[in-house]
């Protein structure tokens, strides 16, 4: 009677090997099923969206898209690109929209002269676009300016 | 012989023609071997031979457009900081000899030694840019031949403005090409030891502001 569990033990390892091959058979990533040796297609890639105008918000509080190519910009410890044209100080001369007052409050609600650190990371709510379309159909209407 | 000493000079004749050849040769080989030995200085492997730049402006340097892009156009280490004109050139390599003291004084062998550096290190390059007109840029971008239609939006409005205001391409483009010292941005607690970077503005406006 004692091998009875053991047989058991043995049959559920040989399913769940089974299943795991199963599973590799079906797994796919972004490469799709191309071998790690081989490159893929690349026609598939997306390309930033030419530098434009304001772009309108969706909704009410949406907070507003980047409507410029951020390539090569960087925010680190040292430096925030972003902040280089949006900040209080440089708006003005560069044309660039200012950071709205919002992002100057902590989550006490507490204003400050400077942004906020929990803002600091400009790309957390702010995205570029790309020239990406919807992959299934979209039926959803802009709610608000 | 006697009609070839008719047309030499009399301190041919005091020397001797086989001195006067000599020294004519060597001074080419001398000539020749300081401007290879410049050339050789001149290149990005002499360059990264220094674990100092291998290890620090040489990796980030590999994520920007100088490095990799569309066409495949280059910029090496010496094309952006050693001038190519002749006397400036050899000014800067004469400079450099004071790079190769803190080499040996190992001034900045470890990462953390050169971020603590980084930005005095920085502020020198940007002084000689700034003092030279950004000279090594304009070697390749110049303002006569930019077409602003080609350029971005934000670009093409920047750029004509920037020119008749005087500025020079590293008032605005600085950290390019390696990676920034702590700056000082007003949008934070000021780090501490945070470089104030000018973006080659009126200075009277800058003065009156720290008065505040």
């Amino acid at each position: 009677m004692r091998f009875i569990p053991a047989l058991a033990l043995a049959a559920a390892v040989l399913l769940s090997g089974a299943g795991v091959v199963c599973a590799q058979e079906n797994l796919e990533s972004l490469r799709g099923k191309t071998p790690i040796n081989q490159e893929i297609r690349t026609d598939n890639m997306f390309r930033p969206e030419k530098d434009q105008d304001l772009i309108p918000r969706n909704f009410q509080k949406q907070p507003p898209l980047i409507p410029h190519n951020i390539k090569g910009y960087n925010i680190t410890q040292n430096f925030n690109k972003c902040m280089d044209c949006h900040s209080k100080e440089r708006a003005e001369e560069t044309g660039a929209t200012l950071v709205a007052k919002s992002h100057y409050l902590d989550r006490e609600d507490k204003k400050h002269a400077n942004i906020s650190p929990r803002r600091y990371f400009c790309m957390q709510c702010h995205v570029p676009q790309f020239d990406a379309k919807p992959l299934v159909e979209n039926t959803y209407k802009p709610a608000a300016k | 012989m006697m009609s070839l000493k008719k047309y030499m000079p009399a301190w041919v004749m005091r020397v001797g023609l086989v001195t006067v050849l000599l020294l004519f040769a060597a001074g080419i080989v001398f000539w020749g071997g300081f401007n290879w030995a410049l050339e050789e200085t001149n290149k990005e492997e002499f360059c990264i031979s220094c674990h100092e730049m291998k290890e620090n402006v040489f990796k980030e340097y590999q994520n920007t457009v100088h490095y990799t892009n569309r066409t495949g156009v280059r910029a090496t280490c010496p094309d952006c900081h050693v001038p190519k004109e002749w006397g400036p050139k050899l000014v800067r390599k004469i400079q450099a000899s004071n790079e190769i003291f803190h080499k040996m004084l190992g001034t900045i062998d470890t990462p953390e030694k050169f971020n603590a550096k980084r930005a005095q290190l920085a502020q020198n390059e940007w002084n000689r840019m700034k003092a030279n007109d950004s000279q090594e840029c304009r070697n390749c971008h110049r303002y006569d031949y930019m077409d602003y239609t080609e350029q971005g939006n934000r670009a093409a409005k920047q750029h004509p403005q920037a020119f008749i205001d005087g500025k020079t391409c590293i008032d605005c483009h600085k950290g390019i090409a390696h990676q920034l010292p702590a700056i000082d941005q007003h949008i934070g607690a000021q780090n501490e030891g945070a470089a104030l970077i000018s973006h080659g503005e009126k200075p009277e406006v800058k003065s009156a502001e720290e008065k505040k």
